[in-house]
C-alpha cells in the first residue's frame, strides 16, 4: 500500500504545505491590515468557510472514493439550523410548534452539527446502499429534495433566503478580523481532526474500502458501516462550515444549496488535490481567486473557467498541490 | 372536478413528454457511451435560444423547429468531437467535472451572445389559442401540439431501436462495445449519431418549452436533473424505462403540486426516485440486466 511512503518525502513535503498554508492564512489579516484592504479579511473568510466543506468532501471523494454530488445540501442545513433558531430567538414562536429560538452560540452550534450529521446519516442510510453511477445520482436526489423543501417553507423566507438580526452570541460584535481568527481557529482544528481520522484504524479502513471494496469484504470488515460514519462525520462538519456561513453573511439562502454548489465543492477539492485534506483549503482559495481576478477582466469569467477547468481535470487530474508534492499520497 | 383532474392528466402529461426527450437522448449517451453528460441541459437551452432567435428573425414556427434540431445537434456533435470523445474511458468523477465545466462555458457564452434578459418566444395565432375538448373544456393548442409530437417521437424512437439496422447497432453497443467494434462497426461514428441524435431531442425539447417556460440562461440545469431522475427511475440505457419514467414523474410532479402542501410538492419526485432505487438500484427496466 501507498501509505508507506508516508514515512519518506511525500510526508514531509506535506507538512511544510500544511505549514505554509496556514502561515499564509495568518499573514492575511496582517498583511490586510497593513495595505488597508479590508476587503482581503473577507475574502479569506469566505475562502477558509469554502475550504472547511470542501475538506469535509474530500474525506469521502479523495479518501472514501464516494462521489457525492449533494455535499453542499448539508452545508445549507447547517446555515438553515442557525438561521431558523436565530429567527424564533428574534421573532418568539417556536419551529414545529416544539422548539424554542435561541441565538447562544454554546446551545446553536451544536445543535447545527448535529442535525447537519444527523441529515447525512439518514441519506447515507440509503444511498450507500449504492455504488457508482446510481450513488452520483441519489445524492443528488437526495440534496435537491433538501433543497427544494427550503425554497418551499416560507415560514423562513423560501426562495428570498432568510436575514438574521446578528451573529450568534457572544460573538455578535465581533469585528471581521475577529472573525477571522475564529474561523481560522476552527479550520485548524477541523483539518487537524480529518487528518487524524485518516490517519487512523478508521482511516485505514476506509481507504483500504476504496482501492478494494470486495477484498475488504472479504476479510471481514463491515464497509458499509464505515461508510455510513464517515458519511455522517464529513456532513458534520459541511454543516458547521454552514454555521460558520450563516453567521459571517448573516444570512441564509437555497441559493446555498443548489446542485451546481455542490459541484463547485467538488470541482474545488480536484483542484486542490484528491486525498490531500488541506488540499481543500488550496482548491477553494484558487477557485475564488480565479474568479476575482479572471472577474476583474470581465464578467463573464465562466467562459475563460470552464474550459480552463476542463484541461485541469484532462491533464492535470490531481490537482495543483501534486505539482509541489510529486504525487498524492493515495496514488 | 373530474375536468379539473383531466387537465392535471394532460399538464403532466406533455410535462412528461418534455421529460421524455430531454431523457431518450441521455439515457442512449450514458447506456451505450457510459457517459454521464450533465452538459445535456445546456443542449436543451441552445435549443430553445436557437428556436427563439429564428422565430424572432422569420416568424415560422416550422423554420424555428429546423435550427433547434439541426443546429443543436451540430452543437451536440461538435462537442462529441472535441470533448466528449475523450471522455469515455474516463471514471465517473471526471465525466461529471468535465462536463460541468461546458455548462459553465455554454451557460455564459450564451449570456454574451444573447444577453442576461429572458428572451420572448410568442408563438402565432394557430397554435397561440385553446382547443375545446370535451363540453365546455378547454386545453391550450400548442400542450396538446407538445403532447402529440412527444407520443410521435417516442413512437420513432421505438421504431428506430427495434426495426433499424441503426438501432440494432445501438442496441448490440449497448449490450457489448467490445464485441461489436470487433465484429467491425465503427463505433466512433456510431457513437457521434447517437450524440447528434441525443442533441437534436434535447434542442426539440427546448424548442417546446421555449413558449411555455422563459428561454434564460440556467434554463437546463434544473430540467437536467429531472431527466436525470427519470433516466435514473427507468433505468439507465433503456428508451422504453426512459418513457414510462418521464410520464411516471410527469404525472406525480403535477399532481403534486395540486394536491400535496408546497413544501413537499417539490419533494415528490425524488421521494419516488429514492425510493425505486432503493427497491431496484437499476432502475424499472434495466437495460443491461
Amino acid at each position: 500500500m501507498r501509505t508507506l511512503t508516508s514515512r519518506g518525502g511525500v510526508a514531509w513535503r506535506r507538512r511544510v504545505v500544511f505549514v505554509l498554508v496556514f502561515a499564509l492564512l495568518i499573514a492575511v489579516p496582517i498583511v490586510a491590515g497593513a495595505l488597508g484592504q479590508p476587503f482581503y479579511i473577507r475574502l479569506f473568510t469566505r475562502i477558509m468557510i469554502l475550504g472547511l466543506a470542501a475538506i469535509s468532501l474530500d474525506l469521502l471523494l479523495g479518501y472514501g472514493g464516494m462521489v457525492s454530488l449533494g455535499h453542499a445540501a448539508f452545508v445549507g442545513v447547517g446555515a438553515y439550523s442557525v438561521g431558523i433558531l436565530a429567527y424564533h430567538a428574534d421573532n418568539g414562536g417556536r419551529l414545529f410548534g416544539l422548539f424554542g429560538g435561541s441565538d447562544a452560540a454554546w446551545i446553536v452550534w451544536p445543535v447545527a452539527v448535529a442535525v447537519g450529521g444527523f441529515a447525512a446519516f439518514v441519506v447515507g442510510l440509503v444511498s450507500l446502499r449504492t455504488r457508482g453511477f446510481s450513488f452520483i445520482m441519489i445524492t443528488l436526489a437526495f440534496a435537491q429534495m433538501i433543497y427544494y423543501f427550503f425554497v418551499s417553507w416560507q415560514t423562513y423566507g423560501g426562495d428570498d433566503g432568510l436575514q438574521m438580526m446578528s451573529r450568534n452570541r457572544p460573538i455578535a460584535d465581533f469585528t471581521n478580523v475577529q472573525f477571522y481568527w475564529l474561523v481560522l481557529v476552527c479550520l485548524l482544528l477541523a483539518t487537524l481532526l480529518v487528518d487524524r481520522v485518516i490517519g487512523s484504524r478508521f482511516g485505514m479502513v476506509l481507504r483500504g474500502a476504496r482501492q478494494n471494496d470486495r477484498r475488504m469484504r472479504a476479510i471481514g470488515v463491515p464497509v458499509y458501516r464505515y461508510r455510513l460514519a464517515a458519511f455522517t462525520l464529513a456532513g458534520a462538519i459541511a454543516a458547521f462550515s454552514g454555521v460558520l456561513l450563516a453567521n459571517s453573511e448573516t444570512f441564509v439562502s437555497p441559493a446555498t444549496m443548489s446542485w451546481l454548489r455542490s459541484a463547485e465543492l467538488i470541482v474545488m477539492v480536484v483542484m486542490g488535490g484528491m486525498g490531500t485534506v488541506h488540499g481543500g483549503i488550496i482548491g477553494a482559495a484558487v477557485y475564488s481567486l480565479l474568479e476575482l481576478i479572471l472577474g476583474n477582466y470581465t464578467e463573464h469569467w465562466q467562459i475563460i473557467f470552464g474550459p480552463f477547468f476542463i484541461l485541469v481535470v484532462l491533464f492535470a487530474r490531481r490537482g495543483f498541490l501534486s505539482l509541489v508534492l510529486g504525487e498524492s499520497r493515495e496514488g | 372536478m373530474a375536468l379539473f383532474y383531466l387537465e392535471q392528466a394532460l399538464n403532466g402529461l406533455q410535462f412528461g413528454v418534455l421529460l421524455f426527450l430531454m431523457a431518450a437522448g441521455l439515457t442512449l449517451v450514458f447506456g451505450i457511451m457510459n457517459l454521464i453528460n450533465l452538459a445535456h441541459g445546456s443542449l436543451y437551452m441552445l435549443g430553445a435560444y436557437f428556436a427563439a432567435t429564428m422565430l424572432t428573425a422569420t416568424g415560422s414556427m416550422l423554420l424555428a423547429l429546423l435550427a433547434a434540431t439541426l443546429a443543436t445537434a451540430l452543437c451536440g456533435w461538435l462537442l462529441e468531437v472535441v470533448l466528449f470523445g475523450r471522455l469515455y474511458r474516463r471514471d465517473h468523477l471526471d465525466q461529471v467535472l468535465c462536463t460541468f465545466g461546458v455548462i459553465l462555458f455554454l451557460n455564459e457564452l450564451v449570456r454574451i451572445i444573447w444577453g442576461p434578459v429572458a428572451l420572448p418566444m410568442d408563438l402565432p395565432p394557430v397554435l397561440a389559442g385553446s382547443v375545446r375538448l370535451v363540453g365546455d373544456f378547454t386545453y391550450p393548442t400548442f400542450r396538446l401540439v407538445i403532447i402529440a409530437v412527444g407520443l410521435v417521437v417516442a413512437a420513432m424512437m421505438f421504431v428506430l431501436i427495434t426495426r433499424t439496422r441503426l438501432g440494432m447497432r445501438i442496441r448490440a453497443g449497448a449490450a457489448d462495445r467490445a464485441m461489436v467494434a470487433a465484429l467491425g462497426v465503427d463505433i466512433r461514428s456510431l457513437y457521434s449519431y447517437v450524440f447528434a441524435l441525443g442533441a437534436a431531442l434535447a434542442g426539440l425539447a427546448g424548442y417546446m418549452a421555449g413558449p411555455i417556460l422563459a428561454v434564460q440562461v440556467g434554463m437546463g440545469d434544473s430540467v437536467l436533473v429531472l431527466a436525470l431522475v427519470v433516466i435514473v427511475i427507468g433505468g439507465i440505457g433503456s428508451v422504453r424505462g426512459a418513457l414510462v419514467a418521464a410520464l411516471l414523474v410527469g404525472l406525480v410532479d403535477t399532481f403534486g403540486r395540486v394536491l400535496l402542501p408546497a413544501a413537499l410538492a417539490d419533494m415528490g419526485i425524488y421521494t419516488v426516485m429514492a425510493a425505486v432505487l432503493f427497491v431496484r438500484p437499476d432502475g424499472l427496466f434495466a437495460a443491461r440486466g
